[in-house]
């Protein structure tokens, strides 16, 4: 049943019109920034005169920065850090949560709490919880006749005080997550792991973690893509100047908003960061697609 | 509370009835560890507003508030202002949501239903964007709305910066493509037989479908909009105009100026929504993200 070319034009048109508002949105919001982005790190812009074509200079300009490296080097301690806590400490409270016979709907709720907070309010508060003179921690330090500690402060903790923040504030969803596939391992092979005379951490090595291998994978990718772009924070709880803890994202808003006022130099950051996280983010895509 | 023994985990059953004791004492633990962690945080902010500023700033603090001047809420609310950038967040929010749901339904609607020419290539350029990290895209991004292209709009200290922007939601479109793909071929021809349009067909047959999948997108859009912070500290420069987020970090910044109490009532009422969303909508929120992990 063919239909007349007329039909199908009025079709397409009517489909076209459906979509008019979201193409032009993508279009204007997404795909020209992303090409723009691109053209904008070979540019000098002063938005006065036309934008200049410089070539490869803000690259070179960022390579010689000092700072460039230290944002890379404070950005993967930070990622390292993180998953240290925050992977590991997640899975091991959702193996725990998963023997748990009562008040499951208790941990759950409380776990995801800090997730529904707004950040700012996350951060905010744990500032004042570090403040060294009349914050919760040391009081509780004290309390305890432990030495007290200059948290943010310090460039010795300073990182260590970032990652508990964003810990705190983000290990809830994948604790659920974690808990979800938990909940989906078949009884029956903890039973034959049993029956064989497995010990309970031999279960958990070789029964738990293999049937985990996916979701752990998958919380992988997304974690380290996630903590690699941290800007909150260090904006907020160390700030742009401090080199301390400078990551690439607070680089990026200190060379366009803050410092320098060069967006080609933030530009041509941004460029190498997408690169990076493209490649996690490739990975992750290709990896959920082929087993969704 | 609910016990089913009879669920099979890493320790066995017969584990669980031989040691009650034991396992008692792990569960307290554990609640007592998770109150801690969890939930003592958000119980020292609530609290903490309630104090009085020598009470708040004593070396010695207090688990239970020995001042007590719930009153500092409604300074905050009044003085501070909080109350104009809760308005102004709400706004903000329920308009990413509207924008949000009329786009990104229409136009998974024409692509999952109508598939019209080159609609596989339109759906192709809209999920490839779900690899980008929009902060990669910060600063492109804000000078496109400084001045959009073709139309020459400004868009800084307006809403539409973060409305028109919001609705490019990739996630969406996929997620709502996907729903609107499954609803059977038969129930829209029997729409069509009975003489209806396209737009009549999304709306009285595909969206009633769609219930669940459109209350999933609208819960995330609004907690989105909600804890937003980076993008609008960029867009929304006026402090008449900021969010609660940018607002409340402009006014942590003048401390001295702004009394702490009424700072920490004003983190507490940015919280209070979300807070509401999650006790009400928590079945979904969670299921949805539990869902997330059960591809493998």
């Amino acid at each position: 049943m063919g239909k007349s070319l007329a039909t199908r034009v009025r079709d397409n048109l009517t489909a076209y019109g459906f979509m008019a508002a979201g193409i032009a949105v993508f279009a204007l919001f997404s795909w020209y920034p992303l090409v723009r982005g691109v053209i904008l790190s070979f540019q000098q812009v002063n938005f006065v005169t036309d934008p200049e074509w410089v070539g490869l200079a803000n690259f070179k300009a960022i390579f010689d920065d000092p700072l460039f490296w230290t944002a890379w080097k404070n950005t993967l301690v930070f990622t390292g850090i993180a998953l240290l806590l925050g992977y590991v400490v997640p899975f091991a409270l959702a193996v725990l949560i998963n023997e748990v016979r009562h008040a499951k709907g208790f941990f759950r709720v409380a776990v995801y709490l800090p997730v529904m907070l707004p950040p700012i309010v996350v951060v905010l508060l744990w500032k004042y919880f570090y403040d060294p003179g009349n914050g919760l921690f040391n009081a509780i330090l004290k309390g305890v006749h432990l030495p007290t500690l200059q948290w943010h402060q310090s460039s010795s903790t300073a990182m260590l005080s970032l990652v508990l923040v964003s810990t705190w504030a983000n290990m809830g969803g994948a604790l659920i997550m974690y808990l979800a596939a938990l909940q989906n391992i078949p009884g029956e092979l903890y039973e034959a792991a049993e029956m064989e005379g497995a010990s309970i951490w031999q279960r958990l090595r070789h029964v738990t973690i293999p049937q985990m291998r996916f979701i752990l994978l998958v919380l992988l990718l997304l974690q380290i893509v996630a903590t690699m772009q941290v800007f909150i924070e260090p904006f907020q709880l160390t700030g742009v100047t401090n080199t301390d803890t400078i990551t690439v994202m607070v680089l990026i808003y200190r060379y366009a908003f803050a410092v320098n006022y060069d967006f080609g130099m933030a530009a041509a950051m941004s460029v190498l960061l997408f690169i990076v996280l493209g490649v996690f983010s490739a990975l992750y895509l290709r990896l959920t697609r082929d087993e969704a | 509370m609910s016990s089913n023994d009879d669920v099979r985990s890493l320790v066995s059953p017969v584990f669980f009835r031989r040691h009650r004791g034991l396992y008692f004492t792990a569960l307290t633990v554990l609640i007592v560890l998770f109150s801690l962690i969890f939930l003592f945080p958000l119980y020292w902010m609530i609290t903490g507003a309630l104090k009085d500023n020598q009470e708040i700033f004593s070396p010695q603090p207090t688990i239970i508030p020995q001042s007590f001047h719930p009153e500092t809420y409604l300074t905050a609310w009044k003085n501070l202002r909080i109350g104009h950038y809760f308005l102004n967040t709400l706004y903000y929010s329920v308009g990413v949501w509207f924008f949000q749901v009329l786009i990104d339904v229409t136009a998974a609607y024409a692509l999952s239903r109508l598939r019209p020419v080159l609609g596989k290539l339109v759906l192709a350029g809209m999920l490839a964007t779900l690899m980008l990290p929009m902060t990669a895209l910060l600063v492109p991004a804000y000078l496109t709305v400084t001045d959009v292209p073709i139309l020459g709009w400004n868009l800084i200290n307006t809403p539409w910066a973060l409305w028109l922007p919001g609705a490019a939601n990739a996630f969406n479109i996929y997620v709502l493509k996907r729903f609107f793909d499954q609803i059977p071929q038969d129930i829209l021809d029997a729409a069509a037989m009975d003489g209806a349009g396209k737009f009549r067909m999304l709306w009285s047959v595909v969206l009633p479908l769609s219930r669940p999948v459109l209350a999933v997108i609208s819960i995330l859009s609004i907690i989105g909009a909600w804890k937003d912070y980076l993008w609008p500290l960029l867009v929304l420069q006026d402090p008449e105009v900021q969010n609660l987020s940018v607002a409340l970090t402009r006014l942590a910044a003048t401390s001295g100026v702004v009394p702490f109490t009424q700072l920490l009532a004003g983190l507490v009422i940015a919280s209070i929504p979300m807070i509401l969303v999650f006790l009400v909508f928590q079945r979904s929120i969670l299921r949805g993200l539990s869902a997330g992990s059960m591809k493998g």
